[in-house]
């Protein structure tokens, strides 16, 4: 197969390339350019595009002796993924943007392109597995990555390959260094790409401005702080909420909900987060076949933990979930990813945006 | 993707990148790795080497029609640039703190558009931009309203003799006599020009002037900016003096006496060459014309191109795209400029001629140089219909459609 390696500088996409290249397969290399300001890459500052992270791709692109490019997507990537992301957090909510990323960038706009240029299939450093259309986590549960590949649909997988998802991360890196890869010991990265400094708050006030609203005890109605912004909060967030002293009852608060048109954000305690339905809409069934009737599952609400029992319905392009036991943390604009328990590596059945949750079970 | 490359021999179109050393260059350094010598040594073998930089420069200057004494040995055409460009602002401005403002084509290699916007940055310079016409020229209307305007308090114009990815020759004699006629010292970066079109410094009436040993046939990491004796400049690098005060660091031996050899065999018969070059160049454009109708020629025809550039704009097409599947088909030319990153954005030079960023995105350009024969034109038509075809349909997929969209 001729396979387009994604190479991000790092050295889960290298190994995937380097695994590519063992199997047989005719491989090509490009590390995706998605900083939308040519003075990033000038002054390479860390971040999804530095000159470095680009340089250790061609680096061992070279080991593989493939060919190597780079290729500008940083309009696409700003436009679907960057905006995408600022409106999500203006919207009250809290979005995945990673997720969007596979979505609309490297399993769409990147794999489109490489499928017309006349490759087979899109391979990444993604720690998932993928066999015959079947997804399932990895078997590294640490390193487990299925939840941000959730949104895929069948046709995405179908030309996807994720060579290092059946090995552990510390097997990849000794791997990397026996073949010559200079990223075997290169750290993980674990900020947003586009916001290397870390400082979401700041990134999204430079981009929203000031939106102030209050924050309001949720039991009380109590206005107990203004904010400069919904933007600042994510459901079940504890920490920077503004609010001088101890609640009532001496328990920590925490944000149970976030309403952007007054901008009041409503805080209380633990209990009060804890959701028993969620609704999700823009619904992807992996398996490419909307289910009929109810679907027993887990279900994972973000990407790392918050994963509980529940049973799933496909609705009107949607999913409806009633939660076995209550989850919190549960913030709109997440996705929800559906898994089937399975002793090969949980299987990913679908996904859906959360759009709504409730404190009760579903009445169904 | 099928691929006709020899991996040992691909059609290498991309001569204004870098062109093969000539063989007088290789015979040339190769002869002076075997000896020893710093040019500031006392000894004999300090003053054999010394003698072989001197016969260089004077080698040089008597190819371009300069004066030894003007031609200044650099690390290559970004120094020159450099060197021209902020040695001459800092001088021009010491001598009055009004002079701070910099003339310069918008259409400039990033030598010395980096430069001039690290001056704007970092030293208070103003800046004009001029505007080129569609074709990439400044015309010396524009620069002589300009300094009608602005001469008092400006320290330089620089205008490149040849614009590197569209080929355009600027009219840089008339140029550089509005520039004299205001007293203003202009620089042209001539790194595309030399070799391919007649330069010749004294008749040019430029205060100074850039070149590149790789583009000529020499080595890569040596260059020369000639410079009038009369033209203040201020040094970039420190630390000896070794020429002329104007830049520092023991001189590449081998490197400038490799640039000399390759200048003299290239120059000697510019004008057949050129006109070698110039089939080439026609034929490319003829040809492509003909396989890919809707392929827009930029820059001029004629004698107002290069003889070696030909470069084109594929509508619908990223030249991302269009370069790795020519470069699988073994054929290796250019999308127009790259960064160091290795990203082609939409080119400057494209959108200061009025090509929208979107079109601008795909282009190619294809360079021809002494190695170059019509088998490599022919070998860029055999592949260019699909290659074209493909790359369209991934051009579609990858910008406009939004595939992912629910």
């Amino acid at each position: 197969m001729r396979v387009l390696a994604a190479m991000s500088g790092g050295v889960d996409s290298a190994v995937a390339a380097a695994r590519a290249v063992a199997a047989g397969h005719d491989v090509v290399g490009v590390h995706l350019a998605l900083s939308a300001e040519p003075g990033t890459l000038r002054t390479g500052s860390r971040g999804c595009c530095s000159k470095e992270d680009a340089g250790d791709a061609r680096r061992a692109a070279d080991v593989l002796g493939i060919p190597f490019y780079v290729w500008d997507f940083a309009d696409r990537f700003k436009e679907d993924v960057i905006d995408d992301f600022v409106a999500s957090y203006a919207a009250g909510e809290t979005p995945n943007p990673c997720l969007r990323c596979n979505e609309k960038i490297k399993f769409a706009a990147l794999a489109d392109r490489a499928i017309a240029l006349g490759f087979d299939a899109v391979a990444t450093g993604h720690y998932a597995q993928l066999e015959n259309g079947v997804l399932r986590r990895a078997v590294d549960a640490d390193k487990d990555q299925s939840y941000v590949l959730g949104v895929l649909t069948a046709e995405q997988l179908s030309r996807a390959m994720f060579p290092v998802g059946d090995t552990p991360k510390d097997r990849i890196r000794e791997e990397a260094a026996d073949r010559g890869l200079a990223v075997a010991n290169k750290p993980d990265s674990h900020d947003i790409c586009f916001i290397p400094s870390g400082d979401t708050r700041a990134f999204l006030g430079a981009r929203i401005g000031v939106r102030p609203g209050s924050v309001v005890d949720a039991d009380s109605g109590e206005v107990l702080a203004e904010h400069e912004g919904v933007h600042g909060f994510t459901i079940g967030q504890r920490k920077g909420l503004g609010v001088q002293g101890p609640a009532a009852d001496g328990q920590p608060r925490y944000v149970t909900s976030i309403e952007p048109d007054t901008g009041t954000v409503r805080v209380g305690s633990a209990r009060n987060l804890e959701v028993h339905a969620i609704t999700a809409d823009r619904a992807v069934w992996t398996s490419g076949s909307t289910p009929t009737g109810p679907l027993e599952c887990t279900v994972q609400v973000r990407a790392h933990g918050g994963l509980a029992e529940a049973v799933a319905e496909a609705v009107d392009g949607g999913i409806s979930i009633s939660l076995r036991e209550p989850l919190t943390g549960v913030a709109k604009g997440q996705a929800v990813v559906l898994y089937r328990t399975d002793p090969a590596g949980d299987i990913v059945l679908g996904s859906g945006t959360i759009s709504g949750t409730d404190a009760r079970p579903n009445t169904q | 993707m099928t691929s006709a490359r020899s991996a040992d021999h691909p059609v290498y179109l991309d001569h204004a990148a870098t062109t093969p050393m000539v063989p007088a260059a290789v015979r040339a350094m190769t002869d002076i790795f075997t000896t020893v010598g710093n040019a500031s040594s006392l000894h004999g073998s300090g003053r054999a080497a010394r003698r072989r930089i001197e016969e260089a420069r004077e080698s040089i200057a008597a190819d371009l029609g300069a004066r030894p004494s003007e031609v200044i040995f650099t690390s290559g055409g970004t120094e020159s640039d450099n060197l021209a460009v902020k040695g001459i602002f800092w001088a021009r401005r010491d001598a009055d703190p009004d002079r701070v403002r910099i003339l310069a084509s918008s259409v400039e290699h990033h030598a010395v558009l980096d430069a001039v916007e690290w001056l704007e940055k970092h030293e208070g310079a103003q800046v004009t931009w001029l505007p080129v016409d569609e074709l990439g020229r400044v015309s010396p209307q524009t620069l002589r309203d300009e300094l009608a305007v602005h001469a008092d308090e400006t320290a330089l114009v620089t205008i490149m003799w040849a614009n590197n990815e569209v080929g355009t020759i600027m009219p840089i004699t008339e140029l550089a006599a509005v520039a004299a006629e205001f007293g203003v010292p202009m620089h042209s970066d001539a790194v595309q020009a030399v070799t391919h079109i007649p330069v010749d410094f004294a008749a040019s009436g430029l205060s100074a002037l850039s070149i590149a040993a790789h583009k000529v046939g020499g080595p890569q990491g040596v260059g020369a900016l000639l410079l009038g004796r009369q033209v203040p400049c201020v040094p970039l690098l420190h630390g000896g003096g070794h020429e002329r005060d104007l830049r520092s660091g023991t001189p590449d031996t081998a490197g400038v006496v490799g640039m000399a050899a390759a200048l003299r065999d290239t120059t000697a018969d510019l004008d057949s060459r050129a006109t070698e070059l110039t089939v080439l160049r026609d034929r490319l454009i003829e040809r492509v014309g003909e396989t890919v109708p809707d392929a827009v020629l930029n820059g001029p025809l004629g004698s107002a191109r290069l003889p070696g550039n030909a470069h084109f704009t594929f509508p619908g097409c990223e030249g991302d795209s269009l370069l790795m599947l020519l470069d699988a088909a073994g054929i290796e030319c250019s999308t127009g400029s790259a960064c160091t990153a290795g990203v082609a954005r939409p080119s400057h030079v494209l959108t200061a001629m009025g090509v929208d960023s979107a079109t601008a995105r795909g282009s190619l350009r294809f360079s021809f140089g002494h190695t170059s024969t019509v088998a490599d034109v022919d070998a860029v038509i055999a592949a260019l219909p699909q290659v074209v075809e493909r790359a369209r349909a991934a051009g579609l997929a990858g910008v406009g459609a939004r595939g992912g969209d629910r």
